[in-house]
């Protein structure tokens, strides 16, 4: 309990003082998972328009395997990704495992499938609320995802942000591929997870607040985007 | 000058859906003017009828064709839905759009949008989100968003559906307008009065067929069947 206390005295004088490991921390952590949200949005989300507005053969089976791919736990793409990128591996000769590189694509590879499933659903309902007036105005295809990506494009930032929401407390897979590499890739889950184990329970937990802080600021501009979203409906 | 792409002609058009048929086998003919009303119970296939000759429906048997080549036609049409849809953006950008899809600059169609917006009672709320309107206001959007490319014809399901009386008459007042200026108006509507207003002529349709075509006069004051008659008088067809 004593220790606890200590701790939690400690992790404010860090945060409080922009203790230097902990804001070198907090941006590689960021640079990481924005970096992957990026990435997974520039995919993802025109993804899950097509998605929306194309019909094709195994459509449905696509859609099976998104969703699916949405449940991957992150170990496992973790150690997948370690495999592909390992000096014997297919992709060994890049020389990207253990650099935030490595990181970056294990992050991709478990986001893309959450923010396209749920750009499809946002694109899906919108698609279904102005299909008839599109066709109506006769639309070209590119009108009509246009339409689609610029009318909702709320709810793909909100995609977008479930996205990040996802990577930046996600540790099973960065610590695989990333090694929790003091300076290099060390970022705020694996920190915590070390720390932890160390028992130096101060840095883990100013490390632990400010991500809470970064999940609750993301939550919260979530929860304003969908009830705008709501409302008004634009 | 613009290609004509009216007659329009149905042949022997039928819809089906999950074995059933909701319409048809109907056969017509709409020339290139005048105000044709559509009129029938719930469910007797008129806003089918209605999305066939604009080739939203799957068509199972038949033939639509117009005096033109079909996808030539297309931009010609304008269709007023029974549930109009709100895009989600202003009133005035939501008139505008049409213009905007074939290529108009965004100060030419919101000059455009302003005065139907005008024209439609609307100018008051331009600047508004299009989803807050009220259920007549959106039907006035959407009459206005038909009209703004200038259609040579316009599809209306049920566009009074939500009007007050007063607003009933200004549309009234715009679709004959429209109509003299040369638009061709198909339109379904279960107010009699309004049909007897506006009507050129009357389809009746009764459980997907085409039951009774008259012009207006003969179809009100002489109509030949007893369901059109028990209709007329309000009572229950089913
Ligand atoms: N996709 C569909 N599948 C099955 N039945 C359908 C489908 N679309 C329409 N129907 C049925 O077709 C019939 C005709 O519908 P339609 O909407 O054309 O009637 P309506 O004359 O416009 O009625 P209302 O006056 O209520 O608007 C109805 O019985 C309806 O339930
Ligand atoms: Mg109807």
């Amino acid at each position: 309990m004593n220790d606890i206390l200590q701790g939690l005295a400690e992790a404010a004088r860090l945060t409080v003082t922009l203790d230097a490991t902990l804001v070198d921390i907090t941006l590689r952590s960021l640079q990481v998972s924005l970096t992957a949200t990026v990435i997974a949005a520039a995919i993802g989300l025109p993804f899950g328009a097509l998605l929306a507005i194309n019909r094709f053969p195994r459509r449905r089976l696509v859609i099976a395997i998104l969703n699916a791919l949405m449940g991957l736990p992150p170990v496992v793409v973790g150690l997948l990704v370690y495999i592909m990128l390992s000096r014997a591996g297919p992709l060994g000769v890049l020389g990207l495992l253990f650099t935030p590189t490595a990181m970056i694509i294990a992050q991709v590879i478990i986001i893309t499938p959450l923010i396209a499933s749920i750009a499809h659903q946002a694109m899906r309902d919108l698609w279904a609320d102005y299909h008839d007036l599109l066709i109506s105005l006769h639309t070209t295809k590119r009108q009509r995802i246009r339409a689609l990506l610029w009318d909702g494009r709320r709810a793909l930032l909100t995609a977008a942000l479930a996205g990040f929401g996802r990577a930046i407390g996600e540790v099973g897979a960065i610590m695989i591929v990333g090694g929790n590499i003091d300076n290099v890739t060390r970022v705020l889950t694996t920190a915590i997870a070390l720390e932890t184990g160390k028992g130096d329970f101060g840095l883990a937990l100013a490390l632990g607040f400010v991500l809470i802080a970064l999940a609750i600021l993301v939550n919260l501009v979530m929860h304003v985007l969908s009830r705008t979203e709501r409302d008004s409906r634009w | 000058m613009v290609t004509p792409i009216l007659p329009l002609k149905l042949d022997a058009v039928e819809v089906t859906r999950r074995g059933k048929r909701l319409l048809g086998p109907i056969s017509l003919t709409l020339q290139g003017d005048g105000l044709t009303i559509l009129m029938g119970p719930n469910g007797s296939g008129k806003t089918t009828l209605l999305r066939s000759m604009h080739g939203l429906e799957r068509i199972s048997a038949g033939r639509v064709t117009w005096q033109c080549d079909a996808v030539a036609a297309r931009p010609h049409q304008s269709f007023v839905f029974q549930t109009p849809t709100m895009m989600r953006r202003s009133v005035l950008d939501s008139i505008a759009y049409p213009l905007r899809l074939i290529g108009r600059g965004k100060a030419e169609a919101r000059k455009a949008a302003a005065g139907w917006a005008e024209r439609v009672g609307l100018s008051a709320v331009m600047e508004r989100p299009a989803h807050v309107l009220s259920g007549g206001e959106k039907q006035k959007l959407a009459l206005a968003r038909a009209l703004i490319r200038d259609p040579q014809i316009l599809f209306l399901d049920e566009p009074c559906a939500n009007l007050d009386g007063h607003a009933i008459r200004e549309i009234e007042a715009i679709l004959h307008d429209i109509r003299a200026a040369g638009t061709r108006i198909v339109m379904s509507t279960h107010d009699i009065g309004q049909a007897r207003r506006l009507a050129d002529d009357v389809l009746f349709l009764y459980r997907g067929q085409k039951h009774e075509t008259a012009p207006r006069d003969n179809f009100f004051n002489a109509p030949e069947t007893d369901e059109v008659r028990a209709f007329l008088k309000g009572d229950l067809v089913v």
